[in-house]
């Protein structure tokens, strides 16, 4: 069976490899919004607090026995106690000034985490067992699906609409909300708006290290698997405007799902189609797809 | 404060004279590969800073006109048999189109997502070099002739290429200098200081930001031109987005906004990467991160800019 004279199966695998890299963009680029959302900082740290997310699952499969299911929560919440501790401790000095500081401090940040990990585990990657419950695959008919790769689509867009409802349905989504249009009232509102700003921070962080963790599996783990990832991330970001929850998340699937296009008709271009698409959306709509100008 | 900005601007030319004369014997006391590498990441990074320091415009992706100009020049005099000062000239120009283009795109934004956007475009550059036949890829572009400077002075004497680099080192400085005590570096300050009256006292607030944008672009390609030709190779570090990640360390650890900041910050990010390479290896990442938390926490006017404070808070006194 042939769609437009490409093998099915191709075409159908690399939509896959599309949607999987388009969870872990949404995942990430929704992060980023709602780190963005309240403190107003581009959170350059989110590449390397995801690849601690799956360092961490890594270090406690092999050091302490600690199962892949356990580290899917274990791992997000160790980096995201860090993450906490990081804006307790630092970005809350930055509020203040101009929002670039908030960038470069996290992009020092983000050169430390990586040169940490690189001394000590070389760049060359470590591999992560697929857990057990979830080994083998499925033929559907027209292509091959491994069990993991649709597993790793849904619990990410599982969480990402989890967190869509969280913000847009919820009481504290609402306090959330409020706090990012204006922080002085909602605090007069004798809400506690600085504990909000680290919780949001520390979530934020913690949604990084989900995805890293579920992405442990499929990639190598490595000291470098969130820097190029997020310079990707960073180009959605633009695309979508990071104006809405949904916006970060479908523009998110959409580019995954156009690269793995890109790579069955044009395969060199697909390394850099997400940034052709960045410019021609920038040509037509400045404030991106889902922004406010 | 006025009295002692005034002592500034007489102290500035003494300042200059001495530095200049320390730039002419320099090579006799110092390796001179060593110097020429400063000079050529402090041209860089004092471009960098006629865009942060001056008009308030955060680019992550000046790794782009450094590197491409690098090859640029590597592959005119390489390839294509062209004199050192032509291929120069090249790359400074493809810099500036290339600058012109990011330009156009970024400036449509501000603030932060200015910075990703053009992070984003730097990162495109990054992968058309990576995956490009006629760059080499992987290894980049080795074995880049220094030539003879206008068919005569012969290059490969580091001497000789030393006051090459000085010569272009001073040029752009000056430029910039220029640029920065004109009208137009006084216009690309009030759009830093206050976008919306810039606009509402009549100045085509994007057109003089291009301007700049185009200026630092050529003056970053300078610098990485002229780097081809001292190391004789361009390599995909130089257009890596760590690269931009440098530059903005190098002129946040100067002084964002000073004149000689960004040289003395280049001055000692260069030597302490020398210095530390040998001894820590992938340490020397941590350490530059350090260092930059260090300086967005706890002192943002950098080297040059405490400096001053110093010296200004003594004068008043």
């Amino acid at each position: 069976m042939e769609i437009f004279g490409v093998p099915s199966a191709l075409l159908g695998s690399q939509l896959l490899v599309g949607l999987i890299n388009g969870s872990f963009y949404a995942i990430l680029s929704l992060g980023l919004a709602i780190i963005f959302g309240l403190l107003n900082i581009i959170n350059f740290t989110h590449g390397a607090q995801y690849m601690m997310g799956a360092f961490v699952a890594w270090i406690a499969l092999n050091k302490l026995g600690i199962n892949y299911w356990v580290a899917l929560l274990f791992a997000p919440i160790v980096i995201g106690a860090l993450g906490v501790l990081i804006e307790r401790t630092m970005l809350r000095k930055l509020y203040k000034l101009d929002h670039l500081y908030g960038l470069l401090l996290t992009f020092g940040l983000a050169l430390i985490f990586e040169g940490i990990f690189r001394d000590q585990y070389g760049i060359s990657g470590q591999s992560y067992p697929v857990p057990e419950l979830l080994q083998g695959g499925v033929n559907l008919g027209f292509m091959f699906l491994p069990i993991y790769r649709g597993w790793v689509v849904v619990a990410a867009l599982t969480v990402c609409f989890a967190t869509w409802f969280i913000i847009e349905k919820t009481k504290l989504g609402a306090y959330l909300r409020a706090g990012t249009e204006n922080p002085q009232i909602v605090q007069a509102l004798g809400i506690n708006v600085p504990l909000l700003i680290t919780f949001t921070y520390g979530f934020g962080v913690a949604l990084a290290a989900f995805a890293g963790v579920l992405a442990a599996p499929i990639y190598q783990v490595s000291p470098l698997m969130g820097s190029n990832l997020i310079i990707v991330v960073f180009a959605v970001v633009v695309i979508g405007g990071m104006g809405s929850i949904m916006g970060s998340i479908l523009t998110g699937i959409g580019l995954g799902l156009i690269e793995g296009l890109t790579r069955v008709f044009y395969p060199e271009a697909s390394a850099v189609v997400v940034f052709v698409i960045m410019v021609i959306v920038l040509l037509v709509r400045p404030a991106g797809l889902f922004g406010r100008a | 404060m006025n009295n002692s900005n005034s002592m500034f601007a007489r102290a500035m030319p003494i300042l200059f004279g001495a530095l200049f004369l320390i730039g002419l014997v320099a090579p006799f006391a110092v390796y001179p590969t060593f110097l020429m590498k400063i000079l050529c990441f402090g041209l860089f990074a004092c471009a960098f800073n006629l865009l942060l320091g001056f008009a308030g415009l955060l680019s992550f992706g000046h790794a782009a006109f450094l590197g491409s100009a690098g090859y640029v020049c590597g592959m005119l005099v390489r390839d294509l048999g062209v004199t050192p000062e032509l291929g120069i000239l090249g790359g400074t120009l493809a810099a500036g189109a290339l600058g012109w283009v990011f330009g156009v795109l970024a400036i449509r934004r501000t603030g932060i997502y200015f910075a990703m956007i053009t992070l984003a475009l730097s990162q495109m550059v990054y992968f058309i070099v990576l995956q490009w036949k006629a760059t080499g890829g992987e290894d980049g572009l080795q074995g880049v002739p220094r030539g003879h400077l206008f068919g005569v002075i012969d290059l490969s004497n580091n001497i000789a290429m030393y006051y090459l680099v000085f010569a272009i080192f001073c040029i752009g400085f000056f430029i910039i200098y220029r640029a920065i005590n004109s009208p137009f570096g006084q216009i690309l300050k009030a759009i830093r200081e206050n976008e919306p009256r810039a606009v509402s006292l009549g100045y085509d607030v994007a057109k003089f930001k291009l301007l700049a944008f185009v200026l630092s672009a050529s003056l970053a390609g300078m610098a990485g031109a002229t780097k081809t030709l001292v190391f004789q190779l361009a390599s995909l570090t130089d257009v890596h987005w760590h690269m931009s990640g440098e530059v903005v360390l190098m002129t946040l650890l100067g002084g964002l906004g000073t004149v000689l900041g960004p040289l003395v910050g280049a001055a000692t990010i260069v030597s302490l990467q020398t210095e530390l390479a040998d001894t820590v290896g992938s340490w020397v990442t941590v350490i530059m991160g350090v260092i930059f938390v260090v300086c967005v926490l706890l002192f943002r006017r950098g080297i040059v800019g405490e400096l001053q404070a110093l010296i200004q808070r003594a004068g008043i006194r």
